[in-house]
């Protein structure tokens, strides 16, 4: 489904990516475990299409994403260091806004996915009131909700405690249960047990 | 998969998001009006307070404060948006990133645009003109706050990815503005003499037909390299 292949990045006098290469099938997460500073997060906004490489090509279902933006944009959902959430916004405000973009509004799904994630309660809370985990697991819902394909996390579990971490397996492996794939760039691995779930240690090696 | 919602539908949303925002913090959006307000009561103050002389000097008072007012204005355009990852999400939403842009710029205009276009009138009086000149003086700032919020738009959108891009907005921005300057404080001076201000106004129209036509996509493109 996801191909990428020989993607070469430079950063300034910086070559951040040096011929990345990688395949991700459906029912497959693929997580990230580099080390700091050698291009997880660029990587991962290269193939979101945030962020044009110097040459290679990434391809979506055997179409290039650059030249088919509208039909990649449908099928993914890009989860970054910044989580897109309005401070002076409730939960659920924000949820509607940010689902209203990519698809009709849903209460009685947004409540379950509330659940799931145990921020129901939260529903009708200003985020500037909730703690940097409760957050994140806001913006975890809103992935969700979005109901694409191909999810591209940027460390989704950072700053969340062994409960929120189990909860970010969870909402993968229910991902990839239905022929769903995930990029995921992590300092820790995630025992994601449903599925196909890779590791990739190196930049260097293709994944 | 479900079907994506239409351009209009996301358009209607960003501006209900940021009107929602701005209720609830009011200090962004009156901040610059309560600017202008200010600029344009000094005037009297700083010179000699005789009404003929005030009169005079009323166009020029009222549009180097709309337009330093909307200068001020415009760090808010994206800056937050650019900050939080909200514009990342807009360029991935698979939604036209010009149309959204632009909806941004439209809302950010009825936010502080429109209240100069508003507050205009007043200072107008305040500072000796006749009240046959408030419909020209508002339909004046009217036409010239859109091209300035869609001049701004491009400003705000080349310095989305530096820290400190305020003064470089002024910089960008107050050179783009002159003709919107020329031609608004010509109507004003002409409604205020109570003389036909048509050629003017029709000048500021086209302008601002001119950048809701090419300023989107500038202002688009500018966010996009500054999202990298």
């Amino acid at each position: 489904m996801l191909e990428v292949s020989g993607l070469h990045l430079w950063r300034g006098d910086r070559h951040v990516l040096k011929g990345v290469s990688l395949r991700l099938q459906a029912g497959e997460a693929l997580q990230m475990l580099w080390p700091n500073g050698v291009g997880k997060t660029s990587l991962l906004r290269v193939v979101a299409g945030l962020l044009p490489a110097e040459s290679g090509s990434v391809q979506w279902n055997g179409q290039s994403t650059t030249t088919h933006v509208e039909a990649f944009a449908h099928d993914l959902a890009y989860l970054g260091h910044d989580l897109a959430l309005k401070a002076d916004l409730t939960v659920a405000e924000n949820l509607r806004y940010a689902l209203g973009l990519r698809r009709a509004w849903n209460a009685g799904l947004v409540r379950t996915t509330l659940q799931q994630l145990g921020i129901d309660p939260l529903a009708d809370r200003l985020v500037r009131q909730l703690s940097a985990g409760q957050q994140r697991r806001v913006a975890l819902a809103r992935l969700t909700l979005w109901d694409a394909r191909l999810w591209l996390l940027d460390e989704p579990a950072a700053n969340l405690d062994a409960t929120g971490q189990a909860q970010v397996v969870a909402v993968i492996e229910q991902h990839l249960a239905v022929g769903g794939c995930v990029l995921l760039s992590t300092h820790q691995a995630l025992p994601v047990q449903q599925g196909i779930n890779r590791l990739w240690h190196l930049p260097q090696e293709t994944a | 998969m479900t079907s994506r919602p239409s351009l209009y539908a996301a358009a209607l949303l960003i501006l209900q998001r940021d009107l929602r925002l701005a209720v609830r913090r009011p200090g962004e959006w009156l901040q610059p009006v309560a600017f202008f307000i200010c600029v344009t009561l000094l005037f009297p103050l700083a010179l000699d307070p005789a009404p003929e002389r005030l009169r005079q000097l009323a166009p020029a008072a009222l549009w180097i404060a709309a337009l330093l007012s909307s200068v001020l204005a415009i760090d808010f355009l994206f800056r937050e948006d650019g900050r939080d990852g909200t514009l990342e999400q807009f360029a991935l939403s698979g939604q036209s990133f010009t149309g959204l842009v632009l909806a941004k710029t439209l809302t950010h205009w009825l936010l502080t645009g429109l209240p100069l276009a508003v507050a205009a009138p007043l200072a107008a009086v305040a500072l000796g003109a006749p009240t046959a000149a408030i419909p020209g003086v508002l339909l004046a700032l009217l036409l010239g706050s859109i091209s300035l919020s869609l001049l701004g738009s491009i400003g705000a959108g080349l310095t989305l990815g530096l820290r400190r891009g305020g003064t470089l907005v002024s910089l960008i921005v107050l050179p783009l503005a002159i003709p919107a300057l020329v031609f608004g404080a010509q109507a004003t001076d002409l409604a205020i003499r109570s003389e036909p201000a048509a050629a003017p106004l029709y000048l500021l129209a086209a302008l601002a037909v001119l950048g809701l036509t090419l300023a989107p996509v500038a202002s688009a493109a500018a966010v996009r390299i500054g999202l990298e």
